[in-house]
């Protein structure tokens, strides 16, 4: 029977020739490869549950009064969207269980955006031939930063709503065009009129998904085309080396996605996350303590905290108003800094200007890995710092404190980091040992007579 | 060993992450204050409860409330006329002494057993003020509660009553916030929180069922990892789902072996 | 056929063991060659001889035929109990409306189901390293005969100049005609930040509709306060009214009226990034807490309500706008004119008021 479909293909499409070369296509197989993989299993999900939404969400602001089974809620007007939504969670069977299941998902494949980004800048995956593919992978996490930030904004909550209106004044804050982007995109003053969701909705059923999914498609089509990178020990610039497509790695990858699907459900059933019955509907004239967007934007909600009030002002034009500092300018320098990377990489002379096929260690080249662990631990500082109110170092640090605290912190911890990783970088290449499983020290006991003696002496054997 | 450590060190990082959610969702037992506990304590000899009362108030709150109460420069204000009320929820909820008068009181274990309570609070009450006032959480409704919670309260205490900050003070969770405890919080407004005198007593019970409904609210969606929102998610998002997804790739995928 | 023999194939089928092994001969003679791609000269790597050696080292294709019945059992078992987790799913949809038991069967069963794959993928199916080649690509020859191709377009053609400048032009006016619609999306910004439900006479009303009055408030107390008639929505309409001692008011001299009672009235609406200000501060005892405030909790943007909303602290650029109030007939609270400054977040011509009366 295979051979007969096989046959039928070939004769209608040539497919015998591609499925020889896709069935054997090779695939180095080091674990860190698999970071991207899972983020694109995570996006598979993302679709189909989202689609299982898209059949019950409604992007309306008209409001109603609650009816539903919900009885905290019961009576208190709402507008249709957050109807919707309570319906999808209490009244549609195993709404909650997709919705919670989409949002975990949301929040998983940013994680493993991340990661796959850390290990292609630890590693210089980037490196030519490579430097377009690494701007697709950029561009796909921004657009899933805000694709995420779209999705639950679309549910009108609380907090939610209070994103969107910081989003609003991030928006306007941007010199001398914002005010007018604001009004276009909301279609006036916030909180916008009733074309407002409908217009999240699209962008986020819709736009977005439709352009992360051809990006996804070019990238992948990409390390087709030029095959993954991989360690030295494996292959070399000429030769890849790794597992076929069919049988192993085709049962492994099916595998993977079956375990990311599973892991994503069984958060989705039995961890809850956004809550909505709780936080209640939005209205502009409400909010509460403690509200935060989701981990993938708190960077911002951070940078938002730490910024001092400065407007400038040039002869009665506000030229740059206060959010655009940390709305708008911190993440546009970390985004420029990432696409800009390869060119930076090669003109601090962290790079060279070859091809690569080969992969680094992140120890074989300590000031490219010092630079990006730096890097990441600035973004990671000033992410912290929009959390320390959950966190509050009471009874010695005044909040006014812990803002001074992050601002030097955010500035000085990141150049120690550099300096220690540097070090540490150098230090285990010039041993040429695997940081966690090669250990060449002694370990000493006292014996009886008050002396010392080795019990155990690895300090002769090198890996 | 090694083989022993793969496995436990994502075990150990998941069951730290647990650890932490179990912290912070914990909400001090939701337990009722020592309403009108009587102690085991001997009453002093010849002691009507109001001159008890006013010997434990010299004892432990005339150094800054002053000896008739009349309160003390850079200390203590006054307390002729907060009333019972005052004096009932700052020492119930063991608010009351502070070690120094520029301390935020916050919710702890009383150093005054029920009876002792009840004789300060007398004392106080008699220098004039309003007195414990009655609350029904029973014939609150629940969604007006919320509705008010969030208009008045959910800005400092957090919609679901977990607490929070602002610059110059911490505010409390509610976990351990009882009918009564709301009821007089609402009037008295303590420390720097304003009063709510503008609240009708229907809308106090209201507030009180919505307070004792946020002790336990409806988890529909699993484990409520804290009830505050993005910070426990993305946690679990990294130490859970990271974590196990990360070790899942580590056991499929081969290893560099320098 | 035994259950076991049927499960046996389906492993077999999914990892195809029956048809490589037929195959093997056949393939053994391929997967012993090494892509060799000399001959053609490639511009890639040229490093050291060490690093040249370490890394032209490539390991022999492998291949382990080696069978793993245990293996193949376990990936049968982890199979059934999958399937078992996703029956449990079906019932408990019908019986029950359990989040929890939905998601732990169909999670569980998915993982389990992965980890059969994953199993089947590591031993149960041959184990295979196999090699290919890195394309370098670049190809100097082709690439100028692509360029040739396309410099072809320009044969014959005699007034570059004049059609190029025409296209460029056609092309810049077809984009901006393409863009305009996006100037559809929303109105001018402009006039509309400052328009709100406000000016003199308007009545303050709680969120339920009922009017507040110089009664309504006690000294340190707060509420939130709408325009009679106006919708709440409008981020024009939210006032935070707070009632302070008279002696703690410090309101500059032309605002010397604008707090009747010690009723002082301000936008609900953060100057920072238009979070509403939930939070007030008012100290018991002003000689050792903190004094009045009110509070955004967003990025805790802090004003002092006795000043006329001056920032306290935080990132707010702006202070916070004071409503003038009055008290109209009956004691209700009325606004006594328009906001003295612009509400909500900034942007380019926030500071450029249109008049200059109170709006």
């Amino acid at each position: 029977m295979i051979r007969r479909t096989i046959g039928a293909l070939d004769e209608r499409l040539g497919a015998a020739s591609p499925l020889k070369r896709t069935l054997r296509y090779v695939f180095p197989d080091h674990w860190t490869f698999m970071l991207g993989e899972i983020a694109m299993y995570c996006f598979a999900i993302l679709v189909i549950t989202g689609i299982f939404l898209t059949f019950w969400y409604v992007p309306s602001d008209a409001k109603l009064h609650y009816a539903g089974s919900y009885v905290p809620l019961q009576g208190t007007s709402m507008s249709e969207s957050f109807a919707s939504v309570m319906h999808i969670s209490f009244d549609v069977p195993a709404g909650l269980l997709i919705r919670q299941t989409h949002h975990w998902a949301a929040d998983v494949f940013i994680v493993a955006i991340v990661l796959h980004l850390v290990r292609i800048l630890l590693t210089g995956a980037y490196r030519k031939p490579r430097e377009l593919n690494y701007w697709l992978g950029v561009t796909m996490l921004g657009l899933a930063i805000l694709e995420g930030f779209l999705g639950y904004s679309l549910v009108d909550d609380l907090l939610s709503g209070m994103g969107l209106a910081i989003a609003y004044a991030v928006a306007m804050s941007i010199p001398f065009v914002g005010g007018q982007f604001a009004f276009l995109v909301w279609n006036g003053e916030f909180p916008g009129t009733s074309s407002f969701l409908p217009r999240l909705e699209i962008l986020h059923v819709f736009l977005i998904p439709m352009a992360i999914a051809t990006l996804l498609a070019l990238h992948l089509a990409q390390v087709v085309r030029q095959h993954h990178t991989q360690f030295p020990e494996e292959g070399s610039e000429r030769v890849v080396r790794g597992t076929p497509a069919w049988p192993g790695y085709a049962l492994r990858s099916v595998g993977l996605f079956l375990v990311v699907a599973g892991v994503l459900f069984l958060l989705g059933g039995l961890v809850q996350i956004n809550p909505i019955w709780e936080w209640g509907p939005y209205a502009p004239y409400l909010s509460t303590n403690g509200a935060q967007p989701d981990w993938y934007v708190g960077w911002l909600i951070g940078a938002l905290r730490l910024m001092p009030p400065l407007e400038i002002v040039i002869g009665g034009y506000t030229v740059v108003p206060s959010p655009f500092w940390g709305g708008a300018l911190f993440p546009g320098i970390v985004f420029g800094a990432l696409y800009a990377w390869p060119a930076l990489a090669r003109r601090f002379h962290l790079d060279d200007r070859r091809k690569h096929n080969l992969l680094d260690r992140p120890r074989d080249n300590p000031r490219r890995t010092a630079v990006v662990v730096a890097f990441l631990v600035w973004v990671f500082t000033v992410f912290a710092a929009g959390a320390t109110d959950r966190f509050y170092f009471r009874s010695f640090i005044s909040y006014e404190g812990q803002v001074w605290f992050f601002r030097a912190f955010a500035l000085l911890v990141p150049l120690l980091v550099y300096f220690v990783t540097k070090r540490v970088c150098e230090e285990l290449r010039a041993r040429e040992e695997h940081p966690l499983r090669s250990w060449n020290g002694s370990l000493i006991e006292r014996n009886q007579a008050r002396g010392f003696e080795k019990i155990v002496d690895r300090s002769d054997q090198s890996n | 060993m090694r083989r022993a450590l793969r496995v436990l060190v994502p075990v150990a990082l998941m069951a730290v992450s647990i650890g932490l959610f179990a912290m912070e969702s914990a909400a001090a037992p939701a337990g009722k204050g020592p309403a009108s506990a009587p102690s085991n304590s001997q009453p002093t000899a010849g002691g009507s409860p109001e001159s008890e009362g006013r010997r434990l108030f010299v004892q432990g709150c005339s150094s800054c409330h002053g000896f008739e109460a009349e309160g003390v420069k850079g200390h203590g204000p006054s307390l002729i006329g907060v009333g019972e009320e005052a004096a009932d929820f700052y020492l119930r909820t063991g608010r009351m002494p502070l070690d120094r008068p520029d301390e935020e009181p916050q919710r702890g274990p009383s150093i005054y057993s029920g009876a002792e309570i009840q004789a300060l609070t007398t004392y106080v009450g008699s220098l004039g003020g309003p007195a414990i006032p009655e609350v029904h959480p029973e014939e609150g409704d629940l969604a007006e509660g919320q509705k008010l919670f969030t208009e008045n309260c959910a800005g400092c205490h957090q919609i679901v009553g977990r607490g929070g900050m602002l610059p110059g003070a911490v505010i409390p969770d509610l976990g351990a916030a009882n009918a009564r405890d709301v009821a007089e919080a609402i009037p008295v407004g303590p420390y720097v929180m304003p009063s709510f005198g503008h609240l009708s007593r229907s809308e106090v019970d209201d507030l009180a069922r919505y307070v004792e409904y946020t002790h336990d609210p409806e988890d529909k969606g699993g484990w409520g990892i804290g009830h505050i929102g993005p910070i426990p998610e993305g946690m679990v998002a990294w130490l859970l789902a990271g974590v196990a997804l990360l070790f899942t790739i580590r056991l499929i995928g081969e290893r560099t072996t320098r | 056929m035994t259950p076991g023999g049927l499960f046996s194939r389906v492993v077999a089928a999914l990892g195809g063991l029956s048809g490589l092994r037929r195959r093997r001969y056949d393939r053994q003679a391929e997967l012993h060659q090494v892509s060799d791609p000399a001959g053609k000269k490639s511009d890639a790597v040229r490093a050291s001889d060490e690093e040249t050696r370490r890394r032209e080292f490539v390991p022999p294709p492998e291949l382990d035929e080696t069978p793993d019945p245990r293996a193949e059992l376990v990936v049968a078992l982890l199979l059934i109990a999958a399937s078992v987790a996703f029956v449990g799913f079906v019932v408990f949809y019908v019986v029950s409306e359990d989040t929890q038991l939905l998601g732990l069967c169909i999670g569980l069963g998915l993982v389990l189901a992965g980890v059969a794959s994953a199993l089947a993928g590591k031993r149960v199916v041959i184990q295979e390293k196999l090699t290919d080649e890195y394309k370098d690509y670049g190809d100097r020859e082709e690439q100028i005969q692509v360029e040739d191709h396309l410099v072809e377009g320009k044969v014959g053609v005699t007034r570059r100049k004049l059609l190029f400048s025409s296209l460029a032009a056609v092309g810049a006016a077809l984009g901006a005609a393409a863009v305009m619609p996006i100037a559809s999306l929303g109105p001018r910004v402009g006039e509309k930040v400052y328009e709100t439900p406000w000016s003199a006479g308007k009545k303050v009303v709680d969120e339920t509709g009922k009017p507040i009055t110089v009664e309504t408030l006690s000294a340190g107390e707060f509420i939130t306060g709408f325009p009679a008639g106006a919708s709440k929505d409008d981020i024009g309409s939210p006032l935070v009214i707070v009632r302070l001692e008279t002696d703690e008011l410090e309101l500059p001299a032309d605002r010397a009226e604008s707090a009747p009672g010690g009723y002082v009235a301000y936008s609900k609406i953060c100057t920072h990034a238009g979070c509403a200000i939930s939070l007030f501060r008012y100290p018991t005892f002003d000689e050792t807490q903190p004094g009045p405030a009110l509070v955004c909790p967003c990025h805790y943007s802090t004003f002092n309500p006795a000043d006329g909303g001056k920032v306290l602290f935080g990132p707010a650029g702006r202070p916070l706008p004071q409503l003038p109030l009055r008290v109209g007939s009956g004691g209700v609270l009325e606004a006594a004119g328009g906001f003295y400054e612009p509400i909500g977040p900034s942007y380019g011509g926030i500071r450029e008021a249109p008049g200059e009366q109170p709006l």
